[in-house]
C-alpha cells in the first residue's frame, strides 16, 4: 500500500497578535507547525504503515523553510518527504496550489492521499477536494475513522447532524478531521536521523509536468483585493455597581428593546 | 472566456434528509439583494430526490426560478452525483455568481465544482458585496479571525463562494411572489469517482441548535467551573434562550463543542446575546459581533468584551445572575397573570 501525505506548515494563529498601533499582525517569533488536521492525516498513514507496512511519502508546497516541517514529519515515521518550492508556485490560491500538488501527485504512485481537512491560517477546507478532482479519483472530507480493507477503505464521513459509513475503493483521497487520532511525537533516532542523513527531496516547476499558466499567482482565479483587521463597534454604555442594582440595569435596557 | 457571458446569482439549495437548510434561504435572501443591484435574476438549484414540494416555497424566500435536479442517486448527499448535477446547472444557467452555504457539504461540493470548472472559489465568507465594476467582493476571516480579506475573481466566471450560515439574513416570506419552476433534464454518469454509503446515522441526541435561538446566554473562562454554568442555565430558561459558551469554557469541559460561538465554532447573530465571564477574544467576537443587542458581564473593567457590548455591566456573573433571574421571573409571572 503506497500513501501520500499532503501537509502545510502554519503560523501557530493561537500565537499570533495584532499590533495595537499598526493593526497589523505580528509574525516575529511566531512559531511554525505541521497544521493539526494534517497532522492527525499523517498519524493515520502512519498506523497502516505500523499495521500493514503502509509506504507513506510526504510532501508539502511552500518555501524553503517549510522542510523543517518535513523533518517533522520524517522523524515521525514517514518514508519519504518532499519540498514542493519555486517562484514559480508563490502567490496561489486553493486552485492553483491544488494544481500544482496534483500534478507532483502523478509523479509519485499512490493508493490512498490523504490531506487535513483545513489548514489553521487559511480555514479554506478547499485543497483536499481540487486535487482530488484534478487527480479525477474519489474524495471523502471530514474523515473522522478509517479502516482498511486491502482493496478499499471504510470511513466514518461527519457532518453536523450526523455521519455517514462510506465504503471506498482505492486510490482515493481523504481529508482528515484532528479527532481522527491524536498525532505521535518525533522519535529521537528519527529526530537525529532527519538532522544527520536525510536529504529532503525538492522538487521544482521543472520536476512536474503541468501548465505555467496554472501555477502560482498568475494560475490563480482569485486575488485579494485588499486586507484588513476589523475595527470594533463603538462600544456602548458601562455600568457599575452593586449585584442589584446591575440586575436591574439589565432589565431596564431589555425593557427598552422590548426583550422582555 | 467572455466575461459578458455569465449573467445572475445561482444558489444551490442544500436539503438533508428531504429538509431545506435554513443557510440555503439565507442565501436566497443575500442573493436576492445582489440580483437586485446588479439587475439580474436568482435561480435556485434544488438538488435531491423527490424534492420538488419544496421549490414553491424557494421563490417565496426570493428565487425569480427554481431548477429541480431530481434523481435516485441523490437522495443522501455524495460528492460526485452532486457534483454532476451542480456543474450541469451551472453550465446551463451560466451565472456569474454561485453561492452554496459552508457547511460540512457545501464545503466538499463546491471545491469540487469549481476545480471542475476551473474557476476561483472563496471559502467561509462573512460580507458579499458588488464593486462599482460589478465585481463581487467576498470578505472572510482568515488567521483564526485575526485579518479579514477581500477577495476577487477579476477575469474568471462564475465567482463562487462558500457562505457561513447565520451571517446572511432570509428575506421575509412572500406567498404572493412569483416565480418561475423548471425540471432539469440531469444525466448521471456512473464512473470511478463513486462511492457506496453503507449507512447514515443522524446524531441520536437531539442537539439543539444555537444558531437558530434568538436569545443566547453565553459564558466563558470567568464561570469558573461547569457547576457554575447552572445559572446560565436558569438564565436562559427564564427567557427562552439557549446556552453557549466561548472556547476557553468549551476547552476547559464546561460544554459541549456544537455549543461553541467563535471563529472556530459557529457564528450566531440572536437579537439578545449575554457574554458572561468572557475576555472578547477575537476569534470570540468573530462569531457574536452581529447580535442585535449585546450585553457583556465581567469583573475586569478593561475587558476587551466591552468595545463590543451595547450594555457592559462591571461586576461579579455570580453575584448578579441571581438578582437578574429572580427579577425576570417576577416579570413572566406578571405577564402570566395579566395573560
Amino acid at each position: 500500500m503506497k500513501i501520500v501525505v499532503c501537509i502545510k506548515q502554519v503560523p501557530d494563529t493561537n500565537e499570533v497578535k495584532l499590533d495595537p498601533k499598526t493593526g497589523t499582525l505580528i509574525r516575529d517569533g511566531v512559531p511554525s507547525i505541521i497544521n493539526p488536521d494534517d497532522k492527525a492525516g499523517l498519524e493515520a498513514a502512519l498506523r497502516l504503515k505500523d499495521q500493514y507496512g503502509a509506504h507513506v511519502t510526504v510532501i508539502t508546497m511552500g518555501p524553503p523553510q517549510a522542510k523543517v516541517a518535513l523533518q517533522e514529519a520524517y522523524a515521525m515515521g514517514a518514508d519519504r518527504v518532499i519540498l514542493l518550492t519555486d517562484r514559480v508556485f508563490a502567490g496561489a490560491d486553493t486552485l492553483a496550489t491544488s494544481t500544482t500538488i496534483a500534478a507532483a501527485l502523478q509523479k509519485l504512485e499512490f493508493d490512498l492521499v490523504i490531506t487535513g481537512r483545513q489548514a489553521i491560517d487559511g480555514d479554506t477546507a478547499q485543497v483536499g477536494p481540487q486535487i482530488a478532482e484534478h487527480l479525477n479519483i474519489p474524495q471523502i472530507s471530514y474523515v473522522s475513522a478509517f479502516e482498511n480493507h486491502g482493496d478499499h477503505a471504510i470511513v466514518k464521513r461527519s457532518f453536523e447532524d450526523g455521519f455517514q459509513k462510506i465504503k471506498v475503493s482505492y486510490p482515493c483521497l481523504i481529508t482528515a478531521l484532528s479527532e481522527l487520532n491524536e498525532a505521535r511525537y518525533m522519535s529521537v533516532m528519527g529526530l537525529l536521523d532527519a538532522h544527520r542523513i536525510l536529504e529532503i527531496e525538492t522538487w521544482g516547476f521543472s520536476d512536474i509536468d503541468a501548465d505555467i499558466e496554472r501555477m502560482g499567482l498568475k494560475g490563480s482565479p482569485t486575488k485579494v483585493k485588499k486586507s484588513f483587521t476589523k475595527g470594533a463597534k463603538s462600544a456602548g454604555k458601562m455600568v457599575e455597581g452593586s449585584p442589584k442594582e446591575l440586575a436591574i440595569a439589565i432589565v431596564d435596557k431589555l425593557h427598552e428593546k422590548f426583550m422582555i | 472566456m467572455n466575461i459578458n457571458d455569465y449573467s445572475g446569482v445561482l444558489v444551490y439549495v442544500e436539503q438533508r434528509l428531504n429538509e431545506v437548510q435554513n443557510v440555503s434561504l439565507e442565501l436566497l435572501g443575500k442573493g436576492r439583494k445582489i440580483a437586485d443591484e446588479l439587475g439580474v435574476q436568482v435561480t435556485a438549484a434544488l438538488i435531491g430526490k423527490n424534492i420538488e414540494k419544496h421549490a414553491r416555497l424557494l421563490v417565496e424566500y426570493g428565487a425569480d426560478k427554481v431548477i429541480i435536479l431530481d434523481h435516485d442517486s441523490l437522495e443522501l448527499y455524495s460528492t460526485e452525483p452532486y457534483t454532476q448535477a451542480m456543474v450541469q446547472a451551472v453550465q446551463s444557467e451560466s451565472p456569474e455568481i454561485v453561492l452554496f452555504g459552508a457547511t460540512s457539504i457545501g464545503r466538499d461540493l463546491a471545491p469540487r465544482v469549481s476545480a471542475r470548472l476551473l474557476t476561483g472559489l472563496t471559502a467561509d465568507c462573512t460580507s458579499l458585496e458588488i464593486s462599482e465594476e460589478r465585481m463581487l467582493l467576498m470578505t472572510r476571516p482568515a488567521f483564526g479571525g485575526n485579518i479579514m480579506a477581500t477577495i476577487v475573481s477579476p477575469d474568471h466566471r462564475p465567482q463562487m463562494s462558500t457562505v457561513r450560515p447565520g451571517v446572511m439574513t432570509k428575506m421575509e416570506r412572500d406567498a404572493q411572489r412569483v416565480g418561475e419552476i423548471i425540471h432539469f433534464p440531469l444525466q448521471i454518469v456512473k464512473n470511478n469517482n463513486f462511492v457506496e454509503i453503507l449507512s447514515f446515522e443522524k446524531e441520536t441526541e437531539e442537539k439543539q441548535d444555537i444558531q437558530e435561538a434568538t436569545i443566547l446566554v453565553s459564558g466563558g473562562r470567568g464561570v469558573g467551573s461547569k457547576e457554575n454554568f447552572t445559572l446560565l442555565y436558569d438564565l436562559a430558561d427564564s427567557l427562552g434562550g439557549l446556552v453557549s459558551a466561548s472556547r476557553a469554557a468549551v476547552d476547559s469541559g464546561w460544554m459541549d463543542h456544537d455549543r461553541q460561538v467563535g471563529q472556530t465554532g459557529k457564528t450566531v447573530r440572536p437579537n439578545l446575546y449575554f457574554a458572561c465571564g468572557i475576555s472578547g477574544a477575537i476569534q470570540h467576537v468573530a462569531g457574536m459581533e452581529e447580535a442585535e443587542l449585546i450585553v457583556a458581564i465581567n469583573k475586569d473593567k478593561g475587558a476587551k468584551i466591552f468595545e463590543y457590548a451595547d450594555l457592559g455591566i462591571v461586576g461579579d456573573v455570580h453575584k448578579i445572575l441571581p438578582f437578574l433571574i429572580e427579577e425576570i421571573k417576577k416579570i413572566n409571572l406578571t405577564k402570566k397573570i395579566q395573560d
